[in-house]
């Protein structure tokens, strides 16, 4: 039960407490935000009326606030720390307000403590008072029967020994009759009669009962003890006015017969006392004689006749017969008493006479008092001129008031706890503030030293680069000198070094840029596959050499025109190839480019890559595992991958069966300047920085990059990229490239061509690169199939294409049959080779034209090329690319209409002079406005060279304007306002613009291709690149000329 | 006679060109220059030149006016006669004007009049030294060319 209650309470506390809790902390904010508000009004309005609105904001906050804490009672710490946090707070404020609060539950705990002892006091008090009174009520109830039974005694003596003569009673018949009655009176011990004796009457009545009258206060005087008490020797009564002899009493207190009453001090007082009162009347307690206990003697007058209730005291004394006494010992019928009531050990109980004020004389009970608790009961014993009471006390010492303590203990301890907690996470917020503002000073610096790095790294990059320029070009010019073979080796040595570096530097500079997010891909239309041809040109040499097979697959359903970075594209592709040729000594490198959801398509079908199934039939690192990662396609398994429609997601995989990365190694593949080891460094060269930055730029494409390597089997490294559809705008058919590949087309277009080859992956890249060209290819495994085919099929077929694997194996059979029974129509015989060395045909007969060899890597236009030369067909020159720049410069710009826009005479003599060399017709201007007005459409300038700085209007103001008239001209023509004048292959203008400038700082290229021009040379002339800006927008003079 | 004539004049000239190579008279771009010359204009360097060097005469002209102008010097006016010389010169393959012109243009970024009249009179002195050097050199090749010889390519290190 009472422990229910604690735990009760407990809960009440804890409640409370919680409660007191959110209010502080919500006063708290609350002050802090009041405080913030009345600021901002302050501030911002300064006006004392918006006082009011700023309170209703804070009711308004506080409502909010109270939601807050009963939603997200748990969330305390973090909200704590976002509101607190954020107003800042004084330290020392806090400190105060800790100590305040400790010292308010302090003085709760105190009061609770009090309050819970005085209950418990209280409580016992009342116990005590609800006993002592029980005690007091039994007592005077048993004494107040006693003396009833007393009084009627006394009616009884007088009936029956005065009223009836001879008398009916004798002291046996008294003695009996009182002996058989004592269960009436419960707290006499005795009774007996004494008979009023005047001194005239004695010697009669000494007679009549034989005895003579004793006094008894000599033995008042000297208390003999019981066994010693011996009536004999008392001294006979001296002479008084009246008697009182004993002439009854109970057998108990036999020995008081003869006894004078009177001569006693207190029974003379009392039998006085109660003859002149008629009532009962008793004595303060005395020890009784013989027993010698203490003893209080009750006395009721007899009477002769019954008397009025108003009967004066004179009448009274008159009509006494006799006295009437009851012997009550205290002591032992108390105890008796409290005998029969329950928990008599918890109290003391003591009774005292207090007619006495001054001197209480005990009655009852010892005088060894424990506890202080005291209570005072009154007794009424029916005598007023004697007052009684009982005194009652608990017999132990009250105990400890554990609970209070334990409560008030308990309350300072949360208090002390929720102190400390405020305390630590003020402070901790004010740790956390230091450090937040620690940390934010650190990052700033390490922020400031990485643009400093980024600033050092390019300004260095570029200091280098331009001395670098200086270096390349005095040895290309070194090289156009005469040197001997050892001098042309050095000189060439030190050129690729020095381009090597120069590639270097560009590579540290892109790492700069995109790290300080200063990369930004272009938009612009391109044709992929012209672009992967590119690259494979680029590492066809190093693959021949090497004899490892490159290939190129493109899935038909990627458009052939897309808008993105082209450069940044080839930049990740050449990257990928060249890690790839660089660690793969013999097998395949593969690159396939496909649309994401083709690949899903693809993977439902066919999963299993057996190494048959790959392109040199080398095993291969499994693919799939490098972009099963990508988060594109991993979020809800592959099907959640939704392509938005105008968007091209591409993934790009580039496949080789090279040394593979080792394990460790695989982890820090995308980290700048980390390679698999220094050993790999020292072998193959390299910085280690190519894979960081392609990671940098397909992220950049909103793509992602993966690969999966297997050690000495080889590595697939994928990556995806977006791009838009080129294909949508119309205006395709004017495309140069676009062009170029049509008329490739053109010659081919119908022709059948058989590929003879057993693996699919190798036989799809041949059919690819054929389709291309348009001819449309039959795939067959075997040499007889593809005989078969020629023999059943109903269309002519133009060529056989025959894998050199195959070749080898099956020359003789091939060239038996063929000889045996030949064809109508004989098909011209390709051989598909990964070099030229090994691909002679040692085990040809003579009889047939030797087949023609394409060497691999397979591109449109070589294939043309060789195809065309080997059909007989398109006797075109193919156009030379490879020469040296200044002859492919002369061919770029014979005949071409430029013109130069210098302010400086003699920039304008020497540029122009430089162009003139190679055949181009130069027109001069010498300011931007005359440049204006000679470009303003249409005019016949293929290309302008512009000068930056020049007085009233600058080159990129000038190239601003030119850039505006020709975007006006073509609205025009798209609405048909203007005709299609004399270049009438010209439906849209954009005439290139060069900015000519002295100082070749990045920012004026950018700053340049900003205002609409499309490149920059740099002053005075270098002629590679004069040659690579040009060559951009110039195709060879035979493209246009057909 | 004729060709021990030509082949001292050839020597003569090519020593006298180096020379002005190492004194940094000239540098690559002037080789530059000699490289554009040929048949369809065969006076091209010497026409080039002598643009150079009345575009040189008028805008040290014009630049010394202004800057003697007593009370306010127009340094935006400067500047830009010293960004036409510093492009002619570097176009030109004049180095010593070139450098000068370099510092110059410091000393006209920071507006600093005596050091802007000391470079005036360090480009007035290059500039006509380079051209009576230069006279010199095509006065030699005249010669070569009148003795019946070709001008020698040059070679520069």
């Amino acid at each position: 039960m009472s422990l229910f209650h604690v735990l009760g309470f407990g809960v009440k506390i804890g409640h409370l407490f919680w409660m007191l809790c959110c209010w502080f902390v919500s006063w708290f904010v609350d002050n802090g935000i009041e405080d913030n508000n009345n600021n901002k009004s302050g501030l911002l309005v300064g006006s004392v009326g918006d006082l009011e609105k700023t309170n209703k904001m804070t009711t308004l906050k506080k409502k909010n606030f109270f939601n807050r804490i009963s939603t997200c009672g748990l969330k305390i710490p973090s909200f704590s720390y976002q509101f607190l946090g954020s107003v800042k707070f004084n330290k020392t404020w806090w400190r105060k307000l800790v100590v305040a609060w400790v010292v308010f539950w302090l003085l709760v705990s105190i009061w609770t403590f009090w309050y819970f002892s005085s209950q418990a006091m209280e409580k016992r008090k009342e116990t005590l008072t609800s006993m002592c009174d029980e005690r007091a009520r039994m007592l005077q109830d048993q004494f107040n029967v006693s003396m009833n039974h007393v009084q009627a005694m006394s009616i009884l003596i007088s009936t029956f020994h005065h009223g009836k003569i001879p008398s009916a009673i004798d002291q046996r018949t008294f003695s009996e009759y009182t002996d058989r009655t004592s269960f009436e009176r419960p707290l006499t011990s005795g009774v007996a009669y004494a008979m009023r004796v005047l001194h005239s009457e004695r010697e009669e009545f000494e007679r009549q009962q034989g005895w003579t009258i004793r006094r008894m206060d000599s033995l008042e005087q000297n208390p003999v003890h019981k066994d010693e008490y011996d009536p004999e020797a008392l001294e006979p009564s001296p002479v008084q006015e009246e008697y009182a002899p004993v002439i009854f009493a109970q057998d108990t207190v036999s020995h008081v017969v003869s006894l004078d009453m009177l001569s006693g001090k207190e029974d003379r007082e009392n039998v006085l006392r109660a003859r002149r009162s008629g009532k009962g009347v008793l004595t303060a307690p005395f020890p009784l004689i013989k027993t010698n206990r203490l003893g209080v003697i009750l006395t009721f007058a007899v009477y002769k006749r019954d008397l009025p209730s108003n009967a004066t005291p004179k009448e009274r004394i008159e009509a006494t017969n006799g006295y009437l006494g009851g012997v009550f010992d205290i002591e032992s019928l108390v105890e008796n008493l409290l005998q029969q009531l329950a928990s008599k050990q918890t109290i003391l109980v003591n009774v005292y006479d207090t007619t006495n004020h001054s001197q209480p004389i005990s009655m009852y009970g010892s005088n060894v008092f424990v506890d202080e608790l005291e209570r005072v009961s009154l007794l009424n014993f029916g005598d007023p001129f004697r007052k009684h009471e009982m005194r009652c006390r608990f017999k132990q010492k009250p105990p400890w008031p554990v609970l209070s303590m334990v409560t008030s203990f308990g309350i300072l301890v949360i208090a002390l706890l929720v102190a400390h907690i405020i305390h630590a996470t003020v402070s901790r917020i004010t740790k956390v503030e230091e450090d937040c503002h620690k940390m934010e000073q650190l990052k700033q610096k390490a922020e400031a030293a990485d643009v400093a790095k980024s600033q050092f790294l390019a300004t260095v990059s570029h200091e280098i680069r331009t001395p670098m320029n200086g270096v390349l070009g005095m040895l290309h010019m070194l090289m156009d000198t005469e040197l001997d073979v050892t001098q042309q080796d050095y000189v060439r040595t030190a050129q690729a070094s020095g381009k090597a570096l120069v590639s270097l530097i560009n590579e540290v500079l892109d790492q700069a840029k995109i790290e300080s997010g200063n990369l930004e891909l272009e938009d612009v239309r391109f044709d992929l596959r012209g672009i992967l041809d590119d690259v494979l040109s680029l590492f066809s040499g190093k693959s021949q050499q090497k004899g490892v097979e490159l290939a190129v697959y493109i899935s038909d359903r990627v458009p052939e025109m897309l808008i993105g970075d082209p450069g940044r594209f080839r930049q990740i592709l050449t990257n990928l190839m060249g890690n790839s040729i660089k660690f793969t000594e013999k097998g395949h490198i593969f690159v396939t480019v496909q649309l994401v959801e083709e690949l899903f398509e693809s993977i439902d079908g066919e999963t299993a890559l057996t190494p048959e199934g790959t392109l040199s039939g080398l095993p291969v690192a499994d693919g799939q595992r490098s972009w099963e990662n990508f988060k594109a396609f991993s979020s809800n398994g592959h099907r959640s991958f939704e392509p938005s429609p105008p968007d091209i997601n591409l993934i790009v995989s580039v496949e080789d069966t090279g040394i593979g990365i080792p394990l460790e190694a695989q982890s820090r593949i995308f980290t700048p300047f980390m390679q698999v080891g220094p050993s790999i460094s020292r072998t193959h060269g390299g910085t280690g920085i190519g894979l960081s930055i392609s990671k940098c730029l397909v992220g950049l494409m909103k793509g992602e990059i993966g690969f999966s390597s297997t050690p000495k089997v080889g590595s697939t490294f994928t990556f995806t990229a977006v791009f838009s559809n080129g294909m949508q705008q119309t205006e395709r058919k004017n495309d140069p490239q676009n062009n170029n590949n049509q008329l490739m087309c053109s010659e081919f277009r119908g022709m059948k061509a058989v590929v003879v080859d057993h693996r699919p992956a190798r036989a799809k890249v041949s059919w690819y690169h054929f389709q291309r060209l348009g001819i449309r290819v039959e795939v067959v495994a075997r040499v007889e199939q593809a005989l078969h085919y020629m023999k059943i099929g109903t269309t002519t077929v133009n060529m056989i294409l025959i894998e050199q694997e195959i070749w080898n194996r099956e020359a003789d059979v091939f060239i038996k049959k063929l000889q045996k029974e030949p064809l109508v129509l004989s098909p011209k015989l390709f051989l598909l080779a990964n070099s030229v060395e090994s691909s002679m045909p040692d085990a040809f007969c003579n009889g047939t034209d030797p087949p023609i060899v394409i060497v691999k890597p397979l591109r449109a236009s070589m294939l043309a090329a060789t195809l065309q030369r080997g059909l007989g067909i398109g006797n075109r020159e193919p156009p030379q690319h490879k020469g040296p720049p200044a002859l492919v410069l002369r061919n770029l710009l014979l005949g071409r209409k430029i013109l130069i826009v210098d302010d400086n005479n003699v920039n304008l003599r020497v540029a122009a002079g430089a162009l003139k060399k190679y055949g181009a017709d130069v027109v001069c201007a010498e300011s931007g406005i005359k440049a204006i007005s000679l470009l303003k459409p249409p005019h016949e300038f293929d290309a302008c060279f512009m000068d930056i700085q020049m007085p009233e209007m600058d080159g990129f103001e000038a190239t601003k304007r030119i850039r505006d008239m020709e975007e006006e001209m073509n609205k025009r023509i798209q609405n048909g306002e203007a005709l299609i004048v004399e270049n009438g292959n010209k439906t849209s203008w954009h005439l290139p613009v060069l900015a000519m400038t002295a100082d070749v700082i990045q920012a004026t290229h950018e700053e340049c291709l900003k205002c609409g021009m499309d490149g920059y040379v740099s002053k005075p002339f270098e002629a590679e690149q004069l040659y690579r800006e040009v060559s951009r927008f110039f195709n060879s003079p035979s493209d246009t000329e057909s | 006679m004729n060709t021990i004539v030509v082949g001292q004049l050839q020597r003569q000239f090519q020593d006298y060109i180096v020379s002005l190579y190492q004194q940094g008279y000239l540098d690559n771009q002037f080789t530059e220059l000699r490289k554009l010359q040929d048949e369809g204009s065969p006076d091209f360097v010497a026409e080039v030149v002598s643009l150079f060097f009345d575009d040189c005469a008028k805008v040290i002209n014009d630049m010394s006016t202004s800057l003697e102008r007593p009370d306010h010097v127009d340094f935006k006016q400067v500047d830009s006669g010293v960004h036409q010389l510093k492009g002619s010169s570097s176009s030109v393959g004049a180095r010593r004007v070139k450098n000068v012109c370099i510092a110059f243009k410091e000393c006209c970024d920071v507006q600093n009049r005596e050091g802007c009249l000391r470079c005036l009179q360090q480009v007035d002195y290059e500039y006509k030294m380079l051209k009576t050097k230069l006279q010199d050199l095509f006065n030699l090749e005249q010669q070569i060319l009148q003795a019946g010889g070709t001008i020698p390519q040059v070679s520069m290190n």
